[in-house]
């Protein structure tokens, strides 16, 4: 912390790390159920409006997304796959002229695009196609139209989430340079637009500012970065793009997670320490939402307190929520599994997770199928692949994609979050069929 | 390269996912990248099946790839042998194992597993889901079928026995239409020896040879295996899909003649409705209705002789994304005297459908999207499937049954008779603004205004009569334009007055 005030302890949480480097981890190899990164394009493509994403990949490729996009649900969506075939693998095409070709008809069809994002896959990847060069290609011959960058999604290089910070991480050497050394906060992640909204009245609230977000809406208005950059990220997943923000100056601003009145405060808390902010200011811009959130919490307490939770790996987020859930709402961790876990960014909430809790990266679905089989939870926390199976088995879940999907950083999230996980529980106790 | 922004299948390694959920004591093992394994909620969320699919997926990382993949490979199929102790085991890849040329087949050989491993080889960038899903049921049938024998003649004493083939996981309605069908079937005084892939077992399969005879529900996924068991146990195989209630009747009587039995009765027994509801006069306003059809092939040929024979409508465009049947769609096309439109491109099938202007749109879940937006009513008739496609109470599509529920499935988006008529005549009425729904839906207008492609015609609209056409309910008012439009260009009228607009009506009228 480098903050203008010292750091202070606050009632239940440590915003120093202690201890975490001591906590047991279950390293595991075998058979991941999970997604590959090009799922996050599911919510990008939303969050950034004149942004288009194109995979370059198969078939799979394609069914994948339309699949994990629950099949159509958007008129026209600013994502699509220019699908490899024999010919191309064959050398009777080139590819790049071919991607060449399928990028001009794309841009032609959608003339509203600013910025094109050519999207890495397995099979891209596997034959070398060197997507960075055709980026650079195809942005020279779309100058001032149409500016094209890529990343990888693919399931080899990416899982799931860790798309969204392939992504971001493509943005930051686009995003302009802020001259001088003029302090100003970035929040790093893709948020709900409602969140955002109440993080900018918060920030204004408590003097800290100004405050940019990555991504933004648009492409084409990136924020700047420079010296007096800070960064607080809102996901846990965005290693790539932390690295790639401090190599430009930026520096980040460790904190545990926005989820739940107590992560929300301590996030809250590492931006207004770093920016001087009074105590007594901090109180009166905080108290209104933390009351918010501890009555809306306190409503799905009952339902939650003292039941068991185990987390199959997915989103990264396992680890934030497993802290809130335990925290602040009683809930008891069995397995707590990630499919990657960022020792550093983590940090503060390994501190807070109760020991009792197993912490297991990477994964053996089948071995975790059978530890969770074995430990009966009150409620597991799974990817679509698992939950009817284990529902089936007489197994509540909750569909950890959903997390994703929604709103649940902040304080007036905090209560839908909670009822996220309230919900299958108290569904299964009004069917009586 | 394509560029897809929605495809019709999956990739061939789903196909065979679905025979193998389908059956029981099979399980593959699929060489494939972290991520692939989306492809297990297809079932689970989409079918809501209860278990996983027997599926053990390798997902390699790139940090395997520098390292033994082939051994990660012998390890998973090893390792599911151990725990889920099948009959048989498929072992492939999916399009990136394909890549790193790894040779599933082979090294599942060299485990010198105790039971039959098939291997499948399924080009992933040529080849897509349909496809997959009939060359893995092929490979099974040909690995369980036994030495190959001519076909003595039925015992007169013993029942004549068929099989099923072709309902797989993951289907439009093969649940219901295999339980529908084998009702038909046992009416007929027909046994069923195996139905397949659904619901059977390696050691099922070897008992195919009991049969007389074949009956092919869906070609796209069974013809291949059954032209195989014609070839290899001379025992031959329908050719009609019981779709319909003609074709049910059809079906009927091929399926006697290859039991050697006298022709049945095909009114129904008293449970066929269709028929009936057809020729009811409250039927009369789905007179020349002009519908577009679109499936696989199967299913959009099936729907086009009911929407033509059996409900009095007009076929305006018939297609498939099937291609390995675009012979049959032609020809089915040529019937009906409409163009056929065979495609996967989910954008050439809307600009199609939007040019034709139907009022009621037979499709997929795509052209149930794409219906949506242009505010035509749509029911679905084939795959690609959503969650809404798995109805909990029986829907079969076959069979005198199945004829029923396309009724009622495909007349209930309509407006209804009088609706229509009052709409045509109180244009005006505040509360009937376009793009309403019929009243029995419920839902109120849609939002977005009808966003018809306005192809550039020859000749130019009058204002007058511009505002005449929009007097005309918005549901027939595509087609209005469309007739008038195509009037002045035959006389070479350049300007539309009302006039014009009257007299291409009388022209048209029917």
């Amino acid at each position: 912390m480098n903050g203008a005030s010292a750091p202070q302890q606050h009632e239940g949480m440590r915003t120093e790390p202690a201890g975490c480097a001591d906590v047991p981890i279950l390293r595991e190899r075998g058979q991941r159920e999970v997604f590959c990164g090009l799922t996050g394009i599911i919510w990008l493509h939303r969050k950034i409006q004149d942004a288009f994403f194109l995979v370059v990949g198969s078939r799979t490729c394609a069914h994948l997304l339309q699949s994990a996009a629950g099949v159509m649900i958007f008129a026209e969506p600013r994502f699509a796959t220019a699908i490899i075939e024999e010919r191309d693998l064959a050398g009777l095409a080139d590819a790049n002229e071919e991607l060449d070709r399928v990028v001009t008809r794309l841009i032609e069809r959608r003339p509203d695009i600013r910025m094109l994002f050519l999207v890495g896959s397995c099979p891209s990847e596997v034959i070398k196609l060197d997507l960075s060069r055709a980026a650079q290609r195809l942005s020279q011959r779309f100058t001032s139209r149409v500016r094209v960058l890529n990343y990888s999604g693919s399931g080899i290089e990416t899982t799931f989430t860790e798309g969204e910070d392939a992504c971001l991480a493509a943005l930051v050497p686009e995003m302009p340079a802020e001259p001088g050394t003029a302090r100003s906060l970035l929040v790093v992640g893709a948020l709900a637009e409602v969140v955002e909204d109440q993080f900018i009245r918060l920030f204004a609230a408590l003097g800290v500012g100004p405050v940019r977000f990555l991504p933004s809406r648009r492409a084409s208005e990136l924020p700047a970065v420079g010296q007096g950059t800070r960064f607080l990220l809102a996901q846990p997943f965005l290693a790539g793009t932390a690295r790639a923000l401090e190599a430009r100056g930026a520096r980040h601003i460790p904190a545990p997670f926005p989820l739940g009145e107590e992560g929300t405060t301590a996030w809250l808390r590492a931006a207004a320490e770093v920016w001087g902010v009074s105590e007594e200011r901090f109180a009166q811009a905080t108290a209104p939402g933390r009351e918010r959130a501890r009555a809306a919490l306190a409503n799905h307490r009952a339902t939650l307190d003292g039941k068991s939770i185990f987390f199959f790996p997915d989103s990264q987020l396992e680890v934030p929520l497993a802290r809130f859930l335990s925290r602040e709402l009683g809930m008891k961790p069995i397995e707590i599994g990630t499919p990657y876990l960022h020792r550093q960014h983590l940090a503060h909430e390994l501190a807070l997770l109760p020991a009792a809790a197993k912490l297991v990266e990477g994964q053996h679905v089948d071995r975790q199928l059978d530890r969770c089989r074995e430990a009966r939870p009150d409620m597991t926390v799974c990817g679509l692949g698992l939950a009817n199976p284990l529902e089936a088995e007489g197994l509540t879940t909750k569909w950890s994609i959903e997390l994703v999907f929604s709103p649940i950083q902040g304080y007036d999230q905090a209560g839908d979050l909670a009822g996220l996980f309230a919900r299958p529980l108290v569904r299964r106790e009004k069917l009586k069929v | 390269m394509q560029l897809a922004v929605w495809t019709y299948e999956g990739p061939p390694h789903v196909g065979a996912m679905r025979i193998a959920t389908a059956m029981q004591g099979v399980h593959y093992v699929l060489h494939a990248p972290q991520g692939d394994t989306y492809a297990d909620l297809l079932f689970t969320m989409i079918e809501r099946r209860e278990k996983r699919p027997p599926v053990t997926w390798t997902t390699f990382q790139a940090r395997d790839l520098g390292g033994d993949t082939a051994e990660l490979f012998m390890e998973a199929a090893r390792d599911a042998f151990a725990r889920f102790q099948p009959e048989a085991m498929l072992v492939g890849a999916s399009c990136t194992a394909e890549l790193i040329q790894d040779d599933p087949g082979g090294l599942a050989t060299t485990l010198g597993l105790p039971i039959p491993v098939v291997p499948l080889e399924l080009p992933a960038y040529q080849r897509k889901e349909n496809w997959g899903a009939a060359e893995t049921f092929y490979r099974l049938v040909r690995a369980f079928a036994g030495p190959a024998e001519a076909r003595a003649p039925r015992d007169p004493a013993r029942k004549p026995r068929c099989n099923i083939l072709g309902p797989t996981a993951l289907g439009f309605r093969h649940r219901d239409d295999v339980a529908e069908i084998t009702k038909l079937l046992h009416s007929m005084g027909i046994e069923v020896v195996v139905t397949a892939p659904m619901g059977a077992t390696p050691t099922d399969l070897k008992r195919l040879r009991e049969a007389d005879f074949n009956v092919v529900l869906y070609p796209e996924i069974a013809q291949v295996a059954a032209t195989f068991l014609q070839r290899h146990l001379g025992q031959p195989f329908t050719r009609i899909v019981p779709i319909g209630v003609g074709a049910t009747r059809d079906f009927m009587a091929e399926v006697a003649t290859l039991a050697g039995l006298g022709q049945p009765a095909t009114d129904g027994g008293g449970a066929l409705r269709l028929p009936w509801y057809a020729r009811s006069v409250d039927s009369n306003y789905l007179t020349g209705k002009r519908v577009f059809i679109f499936g696989d092939a199967s299913h959009a040929i099936a729907a086009a002789r009911i929407a033509q024979e059996e409900l009095g409508f007009a076929v305006v465009g018939l297609g498939t994304y099937s291609r390995e049947f675009g012979r049959e769609i032609r020809a089915a096309a040529e019937k009906y005297g409409c163009e056929a439109l065979i495609s996967d491109d989910y954008l050439e099938v809307e600009e199609r459908i939007a040019a034709l202007q139907p009022e009621l749109v037979l499709g997929t879940q795509m052209e149930r999207h794409i219906a949506k937006k242009l505010g035509v009513p749509c029911a679905v008739i084939s795959a690609p499937v959503h969650v809404q496609d798995f109805p909990a109470r029986y829907a079969p599509q076959m069979g005198f049954e199945g004829a029923n529920v396309i009724f009622d499935t495909w007349v209930h988006p309509l407006m209804m008779g009088l609706e229509e008529h009052l709409l045509g005549m109180f244009r005006e009425d505040f509360e009937f603004r376009d793009g309403v729904a019929p009243s029995h839906l419920g839902h109120g207008p849609q939002p977005e205004p009808q966003a018809v492609v306005q192809a550039a015609g020859p000749a130019s609209w009058a204002n007058e009569a511009e505002a005449e056409l929009r007097k005309i309910p918005f549901f027939v008012r595509g087609k209005a334009r469309r007739n008038t439009e195509r009037f002045a260009e035959e006389r070479g009228i350049a300007v539309i007055t009302i006039e014009t607009l009257y007299d291409a009506k009388a022209h048209f009228s029917r």
